[in-house]
């Protein structure tokens, strides 16, 4: 057994090397969160609108990122927006494309069950009052199930955070490269490893116990 | 732009072609996938049943399990096992860097087995198990013999999925250069820049892998489906 020695770490070297990976990492979570709900919930409304025209493409986005892995679809990105706009682009921006393209896929079907779980009764109602399907849809349904669905999208999120690592692929620098650069640089790759793996656990630890918190108050109200 | 797929009959300067290299990858994303796979149920299954058990170390143990590889991000699980375990515990230093991803990917896969097997176990009625202990049954026979193998039936679903996800998620070995699809996939581009036909190949065995697991889970669970039950199959 070898012996630890963290004696590096110190705040410099938070502030070299990691805090800007976890800015990024923080920002694609955020953005692909955003992005992701919104594209999410309209591919949703799509799949849900009975239209084959509109459901067989929500039906095709979807059931293909998902069935891809995430580091292929990395790749895929990387390398096709090049060629579509013509010009390289960052690793950075591209993953925050390739995230929220892909997220969306994942929070449109959690959004798709959140819909269904709203009894048809609430739609007939609406609809009774005298509200067009947009009215219906924003002022009756889409509230109660976002409230249905808020912990799992929240979960969803820490998945998305936790993926963001994996940027890694076409080296971005997130969360987890700043803590690989600052390993490299003092020759201490095993600790600062573990200490990425420390940091990790305690943001994803901290945020479910929040959703499942969150949880418990909500089924209190439903 | 032009298709050029004949880039799959290229050699790649080792003695062997693109295809060639391309199957071989092929051959470890399953490998790695299965081997895992094999890893996630086993453990996942021990760690489920202990966080249903009436003793509160056993379903803290359990819990602690789930929750320790369920909040780490896999690559960063991957990089512990390839880097850090190595070199704290010496005596691992010679294990090759397949078992040490399986290993990663078993243990992460395990948490969330872990999770809808206790759920599995949960969704039975509490009468089953006090039935099982009321005609003399010790503990783990009740659930050999009487919760396990309902639970089991009702998690196939979503162990067919957790299954499925194994196969996508193997995909991250490329961090630690297992010769696996998504490796190729990075390399063979590199080198040929015919990214577009190299990565359609991947992904679509990504995607025949992942079909033929769902074909086989489907199976499975049309097999062991009890009369009378609504669930199952068709």
């Amino acid at each position: 057994m070898t012996a630890l020695d963290f004696s590096f770490f110190n705040w410099n070297v938070v502030s070299g090397f990691v805090i800007k990976g976890f800015f990024f990492s923080i920002q694609l979570t955020l953005i692909a969160m955003i992005g992701g709900i919104a594209l999410g919930t309209v591919l949703a409304l799509m799949r849900l609108s009975g239209k084959p025209w509109l459901v067989m493409p929500a039906a095709a986005y979807v059931n293909t990122l998902r069935s891809i892995p995430l580091v292929m679809v990395i790749l895929w990105f990387f390398l096709l927006i090049p060629l579509l706009i013509g010009r390289p682009m960052g690793a950075e921006l591209s993953a925050v494309i390739t995230f929220t393209v892909f997220e969306a896929a994942y929070y449109s079907e959690i959004m798709r069950a959140g819909i269904q779980s709203v009894p048809k009764g609430q739609v007939y109602a609406g609809y009774a009052v005298g509200m067009n399907y947009a009215q219906c849809m924003q002022l009756v349904v889409l509230p109660q199930a976002f409230r249905n669905m808020l912990p799992v999208l929240l979960t969803q999120t820490i998945i998305l955070f936790q993926d963001t690592s994996l940027v890694y692929a076409i080296g971005a620098y997130d969360l987890l490269k700043g803590f690989e650069v600052a390993g490299k640089n003092f020759n201490r790759p095993v600790e600062t490893y573990l200490v990425a793996a420390v940091v990790y656990f305690v943001i994803c630890f901290s945020l479910s116990m929040l959703v499942r918190r969150l949880q418990q108050k909500i089924q209190i109200i439903r | 732009m032009k298709w050029d797929w004949q880039v799959f009959l290229q050699d790649t300067g080792g003695g062997q072609t693109y295809l060639e290299w391309l199957m071989s990858a092929w051959g470890w994303t399953l490998s790695v996938a299965l081997c895992a796979l094999v890893v996630a149920l086993l453990v996942g299954s021990l760690m489920g049943i202990l966080r249903t058990v009436p003793n509160k170390w056993l379903v803290l143990l359990g819990n602690s399990w789930t929750e320790l590889f369920r909040n780490i991000p896999l690559l960063v699980q991957i990089f512990l096992w390839y880097h850090v375990i190595p070199s704290i515990f010496l005596a691992l230093r010679g294990v090759p860097s397949f078992m040490l991803v399986v290993f990663a990917l078993g243990f992460f896969t395990s948490a969330r087995i872990a999770e809808q097997v206790k759920a599995g176990i949960q969704t039975l009625p509490k009468g089953q198990r006090y039935a099982g202990l009321a005609v003399g049954l010790t503990l783990p026979q009740t659930y050999r013999y009487v919760l396990l193998p309902m639970a089991f039936r009702i998690v196939i679903p979503p162990l067919t999925s957790e299954s499925m996800n194994i196969i996508k998620n193997s995909s991250v070995a490329f961090a630690v250069s297992i010769a696996e699809l998504t490796m190729f996939a990075m390399q063979a581009q590199e080198e040929t820049s015919r990214g577009i036909e190299i990565y359609l190949a991947v992904t679509g065995l990504y995607f025949i892998s992942a079909f033929a697991i769902n074909r086989i889970a489907l199976f499975i669970e049309n097999r062991v489906q009890v009369p009378g039950m609504i669930g199952g199959g068709k």
